[in-house]
């Protein structure tokens, strides 16, 4: 019979102001196995962890229940208290009297019925938990970032420079991402190329790190410590060990239609491509679907014109397989597409554009070398406007219901700029709220006001309206003036939302890392643990965890590196000891358990068996514990009863649901 | 805070058209968006606040619930749902239903007739609030 203790805990007033707590510590002394039961007002401060500590001494408690928050929040605090009074720290069980009853209830006389009953489940669960014991498993001390934008760079370099090697895996045939598309940065107006391409140089040199670009993540197996990834190299078609980077290929390519990624489709590029002048590696791919080697079969002239003899029309994908002790996920982010918003007549009129496409047509490498002008005219605009948050803080289905965060500051930044090279071009930005907290953001935001007259408009836009003459008409209101404007422009430009990268799902999926309505990360917690996803041995970095602008990207880069340095520092991790165990003389050996185990935990074998007596030799399931995650699908599918769950038995659980029928 | 009267007319606005003024980010796209936006004494983005604060009397003597084209353009683009063109509409139907005498006879028509009208509107007016 267990010696098992009560802790009730009032979490303030959280649980207390709901729960008859002390109620439920004298409810609890009628259990069965119960010899102690307390409440006290925070179970998890040190005074409340040393009364658990007590107890266990002078009471010769073997078992402990405490009726606190959620597990997820407090279950390894109170284990470790266990552990430290000399108890097996797989004897505790948490009964979360707080998010499961207190937080969701009013009724004070309901919830403490409701807590006594979760209380009483818990019990019986310790009554029936044997100590168990961890196991080991190793740590293969090299780190995956996905994606090589900014963020991934900088979490990539932090990893390296601690002196673990790294491999970043990028979709696209460069490495730098979205900021390599901007012109300037806020709030210090730096050339962004200036800052980004010396960390790409970082980057490709550092001993430690491996690029992988043009390249996808194709399958994720193992656990923390021990990831096998499966990598897909898409075939460049140009061997990057003899290509010399001279562009001669792009030069000569005789299929220049191909929309350029990189200009966000307001230009063209060859289908033999690098996506800009600096990029890294500075290897071009050729775009299978524009060359017209690869359409027509005739052509050939890069191949003709390369004198390294580079190009290879034969060169297959190729998979290269590698084991991680950590994964970074920094997949970034995307604008939404417009299509839903046809008021602002982005798709009708190419004088509408996303500040995105405005950060190329500003830049000296964009399509129109950095001079400000109209897209369908090429004149040069006397009436810019910017519109604000299209397609963020939506309620409906055409947007995003966030607020994207750097729209404000990059507008203002565009306002500044094109007010500083223009005097004389009007910048009219029509907003609903100005959000510029950061450190010098809303110094930097008045500076646009102030110092260079940029008209802000509190009120959104209604509608764009192009014109015969190619002006366009932009109908907006005044809310502070109380005055629909009518205002003809000749540019507009929409602050667009931004989105995680769509790929991300595919990424989540395979690294079972959770992700939440707006298809971004979701993290440990959102407070303490805003880098790690729930997921162990995920880390997550920079947009794809939610909007954030540059300097954020890069703290954030940092954080997720030290999470990453501090698992693979390690030499050992314990493992959860909660894993399946098969009853071989239960077992009949029909695979069920194989084929719904998600780890690949479970194999088959030829077994001599001791059955009553009887000696045969039987086939007979086996879970490698070091792979087994304790999902209990096993469990549940085995038509024998002979698969069980280390602390969660089948009898565990019949126990609980049967204190909660009682 | 208006009347009790007041207040439960709030309410029945609310329940006709099915919006919750709380939703609104005063953002303006309606008023923005609004064809008849210069014939209304209180604008389109305006609605919203009168309805939260209950001030229903103002509302039912306002001008704007007859400018108001029923374009749905407001409805439409409105990104939070609150669509100021419904609670236009509702409070619409509220004057429309007190008033009692929205109905329209056979031999009453003759006179509203004019060159100007659609005929179609008063065969669907007919149609809607005969006796």
């Amino acid at each position: 019979m267990q010696r098992i203790g009560v802790f009730v805990c009032h979490c303030g007033s959280n649980i207390a102001a709901t729960v008859d707590v002390s109620k439920v510590a004298e409810m609890a002394l009628m259990e069965p196995g119960v010899v102690h039961a307390e409440d006290y007002q925070y179970m998890c401060s040190e005074a409340g962890q040393a009364k658990i500590a007590e107890a266990i001494h002078e009471k010769n408690l073997t078992g402990i229940v405490v009726c606190s928050c959620s597990p997820r929040m407090h279950e390894t605090t109170f284990r470790n208290a266990a552990e430290r009074a000399g108890l097996n720290p797989y004897m505790v069980e948490i009964a979360n009297i707080r998010e499961h009853c207190s937080w969701i209830h009013k009724d004070v006389e309901e919830a403490t019925k409701k807590a006594v009953i979760l209380m009483r489940a818990a019990v019986a669960k310790v009554n029936l938990n044997t100590p168990l014991k961890p196991g080991e498993s190793r740590v293969t001390k090299r780190a995956l970032v996905i994606g090589g934008g900014i963020a991934g760079i900088q979490t990539a370099l932090d990893i390296a420079d601690a002196g673990y090697e790294v491999d970043i895996v990028e979709k696209t045939p460069s490495i730098g991402g979205r900021m390599s598309q901007l012109d300037k940065t806020f709030p210090t107006l730096d050339c962004s190329a200036c800052i980004l391409t010396p960390k790409m140089v970082e980057a490709s040199a550092h001993e430690k790190i491996n690029i992988y670009t043009y390249s996808e993540v194709e399958n994720v197996s193992g656990f923390v410590g021990d990831f096998t990834v499966d990598i897909r190299k898409k075939a460049r078609h140009v061997d990057m060990d003899k290509c010399t980077g001279c562009g001669v290929c792009q030069e000569k390519c005789p299929s220049k239609k191909a929309p350029s990624e990189f200009n966000r489709g307001l230009n063209t590029r060859s289908a033999i491509y690098t996506p800009f002048a600096q990029a890294i590696p500075n290897v071009p791919v050729i775009d299978c679907d524009n060359c017209l080697k690869f359409k027509t079969g005739k052509c050939g002239i890069c191949a003709k014109v390369c004198q390294a003899g580079a190009i290879d029309y034969e060169q297959q994908d190729e998979i290269v397989t590698e084991k991680y002790g950590a994964i970074v996920v920094a997949t970034g982010f995307d604008t939404i597409k417009l299509d839903k918003y046809d008021e602002y007549a982005y798709s009708q009129s190419p004088d509408v554009i996303t500040s995105l496409e405005l950060e190329r047509v500003m830049n000296a490498a964009g399509p129109t070398h950095g001079h400000l002008e109209r897209l369908s005219d090429g004149k040069a605009p006397k009436e810019i406007v910017f519109v604000q948050c299209v397609g963020s803080r939506c309620a409906d289905d055409r947007g995003k219901p966030y607020c994207s965060k750097i729209c404000c500051m990059y507008t203002a930044k565009h306002a500044m700029l094109i007010r500083d090279k223009y005097p004389d071009v009007n910048v009219t930005v029509f907003y609903i709220d100005v959000r510029t907290p950061g450190k010098n953001f809303d110094e930097f935001y008045r500076r646009a006001v102030e110092q260079y007259g940029v008209d802000y408009i509190k009120g959104q836009v209604g509608k764009v309206i192009p014109q015969p003459d190619g002006k366009l008409l932009v109908q907006a209101s005044d809310l502070l003036d109380n005055k629909q404007i009518l205002k003809e422009a000749d540019m507009v430009v929409l602050a667009t939302a931004i989105e995680p990268n769509p790929d991300v799902r595919k990424i989540a999926t395979m690294l079972t890392a959770s992700i939440d309505t707006n298809n971004f990360l979701t993290e440990a917690h959102a407070k303490l643990r805003p880098v790690e996803s729930p997921t162990a041995g995920i880390f997550l970095s920079g947009v794809c965890q939610g909007p954030k602008d540059i300097p954020e990207t890069v703290a954030q880069a940092g954080a997720a590196a030290v999470k990453a340095i501090g698992l693979l520092a390690k030499d050992k991790l314990l493992t959860n000891p909660c894993t399946a165990q098969a009853d071989e003389l239960l077992c009949n050996g029909c695979s069920t358990c194989k084929n719904v185990c998600p780890y690949g935990a479970i194999t088959y074998e030829e077994k001599e068996v001791n059955d009553h007596g009887i000696r045969e030799v039987r086939r007979v399931a086996n879970v490698n514990n070091a792979l087994c995650q304790g999902c209990g699908a096993c469990t549940v599918a085995c038509p024998s009863g002979a698969m069980d769950l280390q602390g969660f038995s089948n009898r565990q659980i019949i126990a609980e649901v049967d204190a909660i029928c009682r | 805070m208006g009347s009790g009267k007041e207040k439960k007319q709030a309410e029945k606005i609310k329940e006709i058209s099915g919006v919750n003024p709380l939703k609104c980010m005063k953002c303006g796209k309606c008023s923005a968006t609004c064809p008849s936006f210069d014939e209304m004494d209180i604008k389109p983005h305006q609605f919203v606040s009168y309805v939260i604060n209950e001030d229903i009397e103002s509302l039912v003597k306002s001008q704007s619930l007859w400018k108001c084209l029923s374009c749905f353009a407001c409805v439409e683009r409105c990104p939070r749902d609150v669509k100021p063109g419904k609670l236009i509409d509702a409070a619409r139907q509220i004057v429309i239903r007190e008033k009692g005498m929205d109905y329209l006879k056979a031999d009453e028509i003759p006179e509203l007739l004019d060159p100007e009208l659609p005929q179609q509107l008063l065969v669907s007016a007919f149609r809607r609030y005969r006796r």
